[in-house]
């Protein structure tokens, strides 16, 4: 009871749900956080660093703004969704190889999957903070 | 970093389920039993379509 009057008191000031959604995407479950669901936003932080990793540590490619094919527009849209890990690898030239096997066009798709899916989860974060999302 | 074809299978999968069962449910017990489900339907359908595509071949 005491927390759905606070997720209420929450939803009525009008930024808090906004604040969500982009610390949510800037930062990986961090949207659950700040909403004291710890162990939601605990997986789903590990979930997509890990892929994020994998799919760095599996030579994937990170994609940079492009007006080429639909599909590498459509990619950098996905890496994009990781927020802060994005810039972090674009600062630190990770990811810049061409992909020359497999295993490293799978890493490629981790860090788009892993984009998408932070994208998923902030919207989450957003729907439990206005109250759209019971719990 | 090297990993099998079926390894990335199993990494995706597992922690693709974890966030759709988080995200597509609302009650604990049920985001487990989806996350569950989304698991077994990824690691399941990748078995299928390899032995769709080994069928095709042969």
């Amino acid at each position: 009871m005491a927390t759905n009057v606070s997720a209420q008191a929450r939803a009525q000031s009008s930024s808090f749900p906004t604040m969500v959604l982009i610390s949510g995407w800037l930062i990986p479950g961090a949207g659950h956080l700040m909403q004291r669901k710890w162990i939601r936003g605990g997986l789903i932080m590990a979930s997509i660093l890990a892929m994020f990793t994998i799919g760095l540590a599996l030579k994937g490619k990170v994609y940079t703004p492009n007006t080429g094919d639909l599909l590498d527009i459509l990619n950098f849209a996905g890496d994009l969704g990781n927020g802060l890990l994005y810039v972090l690898a674009r600062l630190f030239d990770l990811g810049q190889v061409t992909v020359q096997v497999a295993t490293a066009d799978y890493g490629t798709k981790f860090m788009v999957v892993a984009g998408l899916l932070n994208i998923i989860s902030a919207v989450d974060a957003h729907s439990l903070a206005t109250g759209r999302k019971r719990s | 970093m090297t990993i099998s074809h079926f390894g990335a299978v199993l990494l995706f999968s597992l922690f693709t389920s974890i966030v759709f069962g988080i995200t597509q449910r609302s009650e604990p017990r049920m985001m487990i039993r989806f996350g569950a489900f989304c698991f077994v339907l990824f690691v399941g359908g990748t078995i299928a379509a390899s032995w769709v595509m080994w069928l095709i071949k042969h």
